[in-house]
């Protein structure tokens, strides 16, 4: 524990002082900000006059406003920040030939890869906490209302996805720094690997759902079995990507509207019903019902990438050359 | 105190795949004694330190530094012993007591302990005066002598010192040897010197090992070698002739 604490203060330091630290949460405070005081102003706007909806409080950050919403900037902008803030954290340590030295000391050799990750990671709940709650104080001065006990859970539920979902992103190019000696190598491979699954699982769900489950035009129109099928392969296939787990999540979170992460398409008649019929919220517990199982799948995407990275680092060999 | 062994090896072997870069290692170094450990690039220099450090698992073979293994007691042995890498390199954007401190903290060294100890040593190895500079615009000779002060903080029994001045100039190479030199004399510390460039070696050690395609093929003080291979008669001598002669028959 010495070890990992030591270099974990250290670690920490240099992060907080580094320009690439200072970058990334000034360009995330400010575009979180643009887009909470437009989407406040607007909410202002339309609801001035009549009684304030339930739950408003959490528009703030799904509402799009004229941009994006703020889910989907994290969404998008959030792997970055973890492939920023990872990619170079043990070969930049190689190539200046410190890590020789560092492992040379009476530490375990686990408490720096363990120390590294755990610096991220806090890293990245210091700046999304802060973003967050930077937001709700613009939130309660612009629309003036107050948040709930619901709302205050279901941001912090939101806050833990999201600190997962980048801490995947964290684990992913802390493996590369360790398996590619070169900073820029690592940092092309961890984007490489974004935009893979940022663009290319979504259309390659759908080419796929298509090879498996072709839809056939006959006389008497789409084939409804054929369609559902094609539809619950397409929502199969896209599952694989963080992205869409994430988006599932967050959305269905902080949107109680949003009874189920699955499309329209698949519902049944009587679900689809109930669905325009009723437009109450849900409880909170009902929607953490259907997100623990993306939030349980991202716990285990980041544990098993950083369990990989653990063991490449174990077994690498640490020469001077 | 002298006589007694602080690393013994017993048949130390180490392979990466089909080759074998150390090969059968029987050494024993003497506390307090100045030890150079010679060969040409690729010889298993380096390998055999990191096998000391624990740092790489022995194929096979046993050894034992400081009394521990430092295959199961890894941490034992790094907190009794210093290692200087070749090219040692340091936290840039860190002045020289920062970088000094970091070490100290992680040997569990309180820093009111290393505080003074870090002065001391800063003086030792003349850098007090450029202590508050970042060590990103130390020269070569003065990133080697940090690394001494660096080994040295923890207070070591016994200190590995991997090329130690190589790539230094004539003054850096002077002053890094006469500092070697007097660690060993004054503070009674084992030194073990990996280098190939003879002259320096021959300068400072009091027993040389020479190994070759990882093979120790002579062990013993310098004069005695000469012995054995130049011949008696011989008044002055070089240790590059007899390490050549021992290259040659390799």
């Amino acid at each position: 524990m010495h070890g990992i604490l030591t270099i974990f203060r250290k670690e920490l330091a240099d992060q907080f002082s580094s320009t690439r630290f200072l970058l990334i949460s000034a360009l995330i405070v400010m575009v979180g900000v643009i887009i909470a005081s437009m989407v406040a102003m607007g909410i202002q706007e339309e609801t001035r006059g009549l009684a304030k909806p339930t739950l408003i409080f959490l528009l703030l950050f799904t509402s799009t406003g004229k941009l994006f919403s703020f889910i989907q900037f994290i969404g998008f902008f959030g792997p970055l920040v973890g492939i920023i803030l990872g990619f170079d954290s043990i070969n930049r340590e190689r190539v200046s030939r410190t890590l020789s030295k560092l492992v040379a000391q009476p530490i375990y050799r686990d408490s720096i890869i363990n120390a590294k990750f755990l610096t991220g990671v806090v890293t990245i709940s210091i700046v999304l906490v802060a973003i967050v709650l930077i937001i709700s104080g613009l939130g309660i001065r612009l629309v003036g209302v107050v948040p709930g006990w619901e709302e205050v859970w279901r941001l912090a539920i939101y806050l833990i996805a999201s600190i997962l979902y980048i801490s995947f992103w964290l684990g992913i190019s802390i493996l590369f720094s360790v398996v590619f000696r070169s900073t820029a190598t690592s940092a092309l491979a961890s984007l490489a690997l974004w935009i893979f699954f940022s663009f290319f699982v979504s259309l390659g769900a759908g080419v796929l759902s298509d090879a498996v489950a072709p839809i056939s035009q006959s006389s008497s129109g789409i084939d409804p079995e054929a369609l559902l099928k094609h539809e619950r392969v397409q929502r199969t296939i896209s599952l694989f990507s963080p992205m869409t787990l994430y988006s599932d999540a967050t959305s269905t979170i902080l949107d109680p509207m949003r009874k189920t992460t699955r499309s329209l398409i698949l519902m049944g008649p009587l679900e689809r019903l109930s669905l325009t019929r009723f437009q109450s919220p849900l409880p909170l517990l009902q929607s953490i019902t259907i997100v623990t199982p993306h939030l349980v799948s991202l716990v285990a995407i980041t544990f098993l990438c950083f369990g990989i990275c653990y063991l490449v680092f174990m077994r690498q060999e640490i020469r001077t050359v | 105190m002298r006589g007694q062994s602080i690393i013994e090896t017993e048949k130390l072997t180490k392979r990466y795949g089909t080759q074998t870069a150390v090969n059968e290692l029987d050494l024993q170094i003497r506390e307090g004694e100045v030890f150079g450990f010679l060969g040409p690039n690729g010889a298993g220099k380096t390998t055999t330190l990191l096998m000391f450090l624990g740092l790489t698992e022995p194929t096979s073979g046993k050894v034992n530094v400081c009394g521990f293994d430092p295959k199961r007691e890894g941490l034992r042995v790094k907190e009794r012993v210093g290692y200087l890498p070749e090219n040692v390199g340091f936290y840039e954007d860190m002045d020289a007591r920062e970088n000094l401190q970091y070490v100290a903290r992680l040997n569990r060294i309180p820093d009111e302990i290393s505080a003074p100890r870090i002065d001391t040593w800063l003086k030792e190895v003349g850098l007090y005066e450029e202590a508050k500079k970042m060590v990103g615009i130390y020269s070569k000779g003065m990133r080697q002598r940090l690394g001494i002060a660096e080994v040295m903080i923890k207070e070591p029994k016994l200190i590995f010192l991997d090329e130690p001045t190589i790539g230094l100039d004539p003054d850096g190479t002077n002053r890094m040897l006469d500092l070697i030199h007097s660690l060993s004399r004054e503070k009674n510390i084992t030194v073990f010197l990996s280098s190939h460039l003879l002259d320096q070696v021959q300068r400072i050690c009091d027993r040389v090992g020479i190994m070759i395609k990882g093979n120790l093929v002579a062990v013993g003080p310098i004069q005695e070698l000469a012995r054995e291979k130049l011949g008696i008669d011989k008044e002055r001598y070089t240790l590059e002739e007899i390490y050549m002669k021992y290259f040659k028959e390799a």
